[in-house]
């Protein structure tokens, strides 16, 4: 008879063996040694944990991939970029090329004038302490899987004032090899005192081989700073993708999260903003667009934790075939943070009755002059609206896309860098358009 | 055009039409009127292709096509228009964006080129005027927030600008203050040609004042149960259903 648990420590082993004979960095000997006695004490999380009961995702990293070390630098990046056609290029801006998580400093496009570009490995010993001080290993098995497992990473500080007003793009071009299939990008922003950022984040996965990315970003927004994080997730049906993001905010400032999922075989995305002072503003948006088995779950939790801050969030589903989606919002209004205004809503479309959704607002209000409200939503498409775009001659699969995309729409209209705005948009569209 | 032979429909099991016959021929203009829930809604639906309904019995041809084989968007390209009772709130979708799409595969089906940018603004134009739609409310989504009767307005536009055969007005004057249901009406008899036919369901003889009906039916429990001439109507304004149900009745018993 075998017990099922709440951990999966086989897993958890695999990595805590495969990481013990490498070679030790010391900048973060401490916070290595942290993520092995987290890993230790609660393995990989299985159903049987709370926070993972509709996502199986380390089933699927044990049933689906062999190789569990990290696989080494792709040779010949630049040939291989110029054949992508899926990718996203800026117009104008910086890019940051990753190259399986590690940073390609040649392909790389930045400006050292508008911000300290640094790989992790490098940092002085002051910075590197920083590292982990706000995703801490504590608050998920795979940060602490990636704290682990990370051999470098990114650091980029705005300094105080700076609006960077072009967009920086974080490309990661990911492919396993015979060394592994895990990557574990690490990267961590400060965003200075009034400063300005956009990013925008997508992995490009080179051959559909299985693999796990299993990524962590950590910001740190300053004082009457201002960030908008883009992330979008098009993968291919075999790639396994976890991150966890969390931001804490500091007074008069916002950050705004925009993830795209639009194609992957299971993404788990663990979004935290800590709104730390008051007058914090805090916006978490989502689409995703499921197809076949894809899984997606996003978890989002916002701390309003002083007065007068802020948060608005809205995620929206369409899923077909058996695709699965799951949305758990978690919103914590502190008791000293009266006067906060918090909204939440999740909207589904379900396009198949193979498909499912599972979405979970949870809320904790200690405070008592608070405006909360959440709400969700799940059902298929409005067949009095179909019919009425069909009774002014428009076809069945053109209305049908017509109203998708409406539904999309909200959330795209929310991306406001507008060259990466219309590459979605195409995206989007032909996906709503075609064969769904 | 027109041809209702014998139609029966039920929704869910439950039989609405029970036996309608109707023919209707270019350039006549045709009133339906009926108490509430004699099927009036139920006849316009299932001659635009509401799948909801189960055509039990009959035929209906139109142009000479077996129009119940037709999908709904075939319907609309073959030149039936349905102005709706309760049009719908699309939130998302552009009224402009939407209106273009229609045009544009209504013209596919028919062979003809799609209209471009300028070509479709300067159709929208000339419509506008006609129905006195304000062009404020064709940048908004789609019916969205509209009133009832900017909604109503908003149908006969649509109807405008899609230039049917056929167009079956599905209480459109319900919800118009008078002066809308002037222009309402003045839109419709400017689009009258000796092509095109109309039907016009409603309770009151307001409307029928301005849109004169060559013929009147009264649908009663699924039936035309009495048609006559615009003087029907007059009659019916007068005396209210009672007199019509006592005379079916009457001859029933
Ligand atoms: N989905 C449905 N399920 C069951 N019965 C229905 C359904 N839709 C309509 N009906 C019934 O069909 C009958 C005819 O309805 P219909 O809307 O055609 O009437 P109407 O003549 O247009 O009435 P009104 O003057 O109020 O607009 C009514 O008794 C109505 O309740
Ligand atoms: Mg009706």
């Amino acid at each position: 008879m075998t017990v099922s648990t709440k951990k999966d420590h086989k897993l958890a082993e695999i990595f805590l063996t495969g990481t013990a004979a490498m070679q030790d960095l010391p900048l973060y000997s401490n916070l290595k040694k942290s993520a092995k006695e987290v890993l230790e004490e609660s393995g990989m999380p299985t159903l049987k944990n709370e926070e993972y009961k509709y996502t199986a995702i380390s089933k699927r990293i044990s049933d689906q991939l062999t190789h569990f070390g990290t696989p080494s630098s792709i040779d010949n990046l630049q040939k291989k970029i110029q054949g992508q056609q899926e990718l996203f290029r800026l117009e104008e801006g910086y890019t940051l090329v990753c190259n399986n998580g590690i940073v390609d400093a040649h392909l790389s496009k930045i400006d050292p004038q508008l911000f300290q570009l640094q790989a992790l490995t490098e940092l002085s010993e002051e910075k590197a302490a920083q590292i982990g001080g706000i995703e801490k290993n504590e608050f998920d098995p795979f940060t602490a899987l990636n704290s682990l497992c990370f051999r470098d990473g990114i650091r980029i500080d705005i300094p105080d004032g700076k609006i960077i007003e072009k967009p920086l793009l974080l490309v990661n071009f990911v492919r396993p090899d015979e060394n592994g299939a895990c990557i574990h990008p690490r990267v961590f922003i400060q965003v200075g005192k009034n400063a300005q950022l956009t990013l925008i984040e997508q992995t490009i996965y080179l051959g559909e081989d299985p693999v796990l990315v299993n990524s962590v970003s950590e910001w740190k927004v300053g004082q009457n700073a201002h960030v908008r994080s883009y992330k979008l997730q098009d993968g291919h049906k075999k790639n396994l993708e976890v991150s966890n993001t969390r931001s804490e905010v500091q007074q008069d400032a916002s950050f705004t999260s925009i993830v795209l999922s639009l194609e992957g075989g299971m993404i788990r995305n663990n979004l935290s903003l800590d709104l730390n002072a008051s007058n914090c503003e805090g916006n978490m948006y989502g689409l995703y667009l499921l197809n076949g088995k894809t899984h997606v779950d996003n978890h989002t939790n916002v701390d309003h934790k002083k007065p007068h801050s802020e948060s608005n969030e809205l995620y929206k589903g369409i899923l077909a075939d058996q695709s699965r989606g799951v949305f758990n919002g978690k919103i914590f209004v502190r008791q000293d943070a009266q006067k906060t205004n918090a909204f939440q809503q999740n909207n589904n479309i379900l396009l198949s009755e193979d498909a499912t959704v599972n979405t979970k607002p949870q809320l904790e209000i200690w405070a008592d002059d608070v405006k909360c409200s959440h709400g969700c939503t799940t059902g298929q498409l409005d067949e009095e609206a179909l019919f009425y775009l069909r009774a002014r001659g428009i076809g069945k699969d053109a209305a049908k896309a017509l109203l998708l995309h409406a539904f999309a729409g909200e959330v795209l209209d929310q991306l406001k860098e507008e060259g990466f705005k219309e590459y979605c948009e195409k995206v989007v569209h032909a996906r709503l358009g075609g064969h769904y | 055009m027109l041809s209702i032979k014998n139609l029966h429909a039920a929704i869910e099991g439950t039989p609405i039409l029970k036996g309608i016959s109707l023919e209707i021929k270019p350039g006549e203009v045709h009133a339906i009127m009926g108490p509430n829930g004699s099927g009036k809604s139920t006849l316009a639906s299932v001659l635009a292709g509401r799948e909801e309904y189960e055509v039990t019995e009959g035929e209906v041809y139109f142009k000479g096509k077996d129009l119940l084989d037709l999908s709904p968007e075939d319907r609309a390209r073959e030149g039936v228009f349905l102005a709706f009772q309760y049009p719908v709130e699309i939130p998302g979708v552009s009224s402009t964006n939407f209106l273009r799409t229609a045009v544009n595969q209504v013209r596919e089906y028919r062979g003809q080129e799609p209209l471009d940018a300028v070509k479709f603004l300067s159709l929208m134009k000339e419509k506008m005027k006609l129905v006195e739609i304000d062009q404020k409310l064709l940048s908004r989504a789609l019916n969205e927030g509209f009133s009832g009767g900017e909604k109503k307005k908003n149908e006969i536009f649509q109807m405008a600008v899609l230039e049917p055969t056929l167009s079956i007005l599905d209480e459109t004057d319900s919800g118009l203050d008078i002066d809308a249901l002037k222009v309402v009406a003045n839109g419709v008899n400017q689009l009258k040609t000796k092509e095109n036919a109309t039907i016009v369901v409603t309770h009151y003889q307001r409307l029928l004042d301005y849109i004169i009906p060559d013929y009147v039916h009264v649908l009663f429990d699924g039936r035309i149960v009495k048609s006559g001439s615009k003087d029907l109507a007059l009659e019916l304004e007068d005396k209210g259903y009672d007199w019509i149900k006592e005379e079916i009745s009457g001859t029933t018993v």
